[in-house]
């Protein structure tokens, strides 16, 4: 054969080589879901039964027992950590789109919580114990949301911000020359016209914290009993599933796995949901 | 979004121009609500700002008493012995540098290859639910991907992986045994799956910057599939595949739960891969709320500042990046 045919034949090969291992790499990232959701099911769906809903943790040893208590407190620690950290995000996202747009305000906030987005959670969880934990003399549920708000801030900023950027301006030009005030276009159309989109940034949120199990280690710590007081340690799934699974006990590594399974499934349908809101805005919006 | 106008001069002229003057300004200044509401969205976009900076001076000044009584060799000593309240960061920052070195190592190439399969090769009909499933597996919580770790990777990586290493590689000390399954090793791995999502969507975003025409001139030219991707789309997004790779490296450096569970939590340096190690990460999460003496909270706070300062930096120089590719892609620019 020619050497230009060889050459040809090279170059094919090592084109058919290189895509095959790409998507070699996409079939590997699936496998790793697979397998963890497997796991995670498989194993979680033999710990969960009406106790682990209904009763509160046991001693090791002991089959009964469950982690009603700590479902309580992780769901108090997220509505907490919701109202503290929505309304501050919407609203400074509400700048970033509507009044700062590319002032260099808006420039740095956008980068920062771009950076703040990213940071490591348990970094945050140190800040909390620093400014509440401390100066509290105690562990608390508060200081535990707090530091989920804190998480969740940045990314209702972004989201609210991009999905107020969806808004045409010739809407919010309309209402102005109706004579309306600025807040009020902002109110009363910008808000309501993306609402569903605002819904979404709040559901990311809360699947980026409700899997958080760091800034909870030394803010929330962890309570075995019931707790409705947020001055006080509250239980939370991913903290006692943490202790749970470092423990030595097999049968509260097992109930560990319960956990999993049910914090496995809250996060991902979140995000799931959230996702489906997000392709119907797109659609809404072509 | 992607791909949304810039706003309409004319607009945005409307909106910011000062109150006084111009024709819509006095009756919008006479709403006292106006006012409230602005400067009440400018206090939270300000707050949010402050936060960074709240952060780095709080810890600053809790880590400060460790500062002051090791000097500059906290960083530099091996010792972390809370029995006599001796602390140094270097073995937790060995641990957490070498980790993520490992998880770039492997997350890297694999997330581009990913990229390079949704962007460039697979149908509309497969690339979506593989878009899905890449943004699921980054949604999986990091506790989750600790205690599958610990539980079924490690186990299995013990028997076949690490036991080929330790029998045909363990002359080298980089893989020395005993092998436990649990150590520096397998904490990488597990990172380079907790980033490869994504290094993966950030390099899918990156390719689809690039401009069709010059990927159409290039399979003009009759170049494969592949060298369009290696000699066109690669150098081309290369600013931008660094910061995909940086952000990885970012969140690898910062990640907690999944190392805590996999790394061994051991405070002794060690040459092989193999063998138990820490990160500061995991030391923080197995040590704050325990934490024996004044000393040693204070320690752990210096290494909770030394990685804020380290991941900020990372952070921001990929975000510098991203940036500078969208810029000089024509993207949006933000």
């Amino acid at each position: 054969m020619m050497p230009g045919g060889l050459r040809y034949l090279r170059r094919k090969a090592v084109n058919a080589l290189l895509l095959t291992l790409s998507a070699a790499s996409a079939l590997f990232g699936l496998v790793f879901l697979v397998w963890i959701l497997r796991e995670v099911i498989l194993r979680g769906a033999r710990a969960l039964n009406w106790a682990f809903f209904t009763e509160l943790p046991a001693p090791p040893g002991v089959a009964a027992g469950g982690m009603a208590n700590a479902l309580v407190g992780t769901l108090l620690l997220t509505f907490l950590a919701i109202a503290i950290g929505v309304p501050t995000g919407i609203l400074a996202g509400t700048y970033l789109a509507e009044y700062g747009r590319r002032n260099p305000l808006a420039r740095a906030v956008r980068f920062v919580s771009d950076i703040l987005a990213s940071s490591p959670s348990i970094v945050v969880g140190v800040f909390v114990y620093a400014i509440l934990v401390k100066p509290l003399g105690s562990f608390s549920g508060l200081s535990g949301s707090v530091a989920l708000a804190i998480l969740m801030i940045p990314v209702v900023t972004r989201t609210s911000e991009e999905m107020l950027r969806l808004v045409p301006d010739t809407l919010r030009e309309a209402a102005l020359a109706l004579g309306a005030p600025h807040w009020k276009v902002i109110v009363a159309v910008c808000y309501r016209r993306v609402l569903g989109g605002l819904a979404t940034g709040v559901l990311l949120a809360v699947a980026r914290v409700s899997g958080e199990t760091a800034p909870l280690l030394f803010t929330a710590l962890n309570n075995p009993y019931w707790n409705w007081n947020p001055l006080r340690p509250t239980g939370t799934l991913n903290v006692t599933l943490f202790n749970y699974a470092m423990s030595p006990y097999d049968d509260w590594r097992a109930k560990a796995w319960g956990a999993a399974l049910l914090i496995t499934l809250m996060v991902l349908a979140t995000t799931l949901v959230a996702r489906l809101v997000v392709s119907r805005t797109e659609i809404g919006r072509s | 979004m992607d791909g949304e106008d810039p706003l309409p001069r004319r607009t945005a002229v409307a909106l910011n121009a000062p109150p006084a003057g111009s024709p819509s300004g006095p009756s919008r200044r006479k709403d006292p609500v106006e006012a409230l509401f602005r400067g009440a969205t400018r206090s939270f976009a300000v707050l949010v700002l402050l936060l960074l900076g709240a952060i780095l001076v709080t810890l600053f000044v809790d880590a400060l008493p460790a500062f002051r009584a090791f000097g500059p060799s906290f960083f530099l000593s091996q010792e972390w012995d809370p029995v006599r309240d001796l602390y140094g960061a270097l073995p937790a920052a060995y641990g957490t540098v070498v980790s993520s070195l490992i998880a770039l190592l492997l997350a890297g190439p694999l997330g581009i290859g990913v990229a390079v399969f949704l962007s460039e090769m697979a149908p509309p009909w497969l690339s979506r639910p593989v878009g899905v499933a890449v943004e699921m597996l980054a949604a999986v919580p990091s506790i989750i991907y600790g205690m599958w770790g610990l539980f079924v990777l490690a186990p299995v990586l013990n028997r076949s992986l690490y036991a080929f290493l330790e029998e045909r590689l363990g002359f080298l000390p980089l893989f020395a045994g005993p092998s436990l399954g649990i150590g520096m090793l397998t904490g990488g791995i597990i990172l380079a799956i907790m980033i490869l999502p994504f290094v993966a969507s950030v390099s899918r975003d990156v390719f689809r910057l690039v401009p069709p025409l010059l990927k159409e001139s290039a399979y003009g030219l009759g170049a494969t599939r592949w060298e369009v991707i290696s000699q066109v789309m690669i150098p081309y997004g290369r600013t931008g595949l660094v910061g995909a790779i940086f952000l990885g490296l970012g969140r690898a450096l910062g990640e907690t739960m999944a190392a805590t569970f996999v790394i061994g939590n051991s405070h002794t340096l060690s040459a092989s891969l193999l063998s138990p190690s820490n990160t500061i990460a995991s030391t923080l999460a197995n040590e704050f709320s325990e934490a024996t003496s004044a000393l040693h909270l204070s320690s752990l706070v210096a290494l909770a500042f030394l990685l804020f300062l380290i991941t900020t930096a990372i952070l921001s120089l990929a975000k510098f990046l991203l940036w500078r590719m969208e810029k000089a892609l024509g993207g949006p620019s933000r």
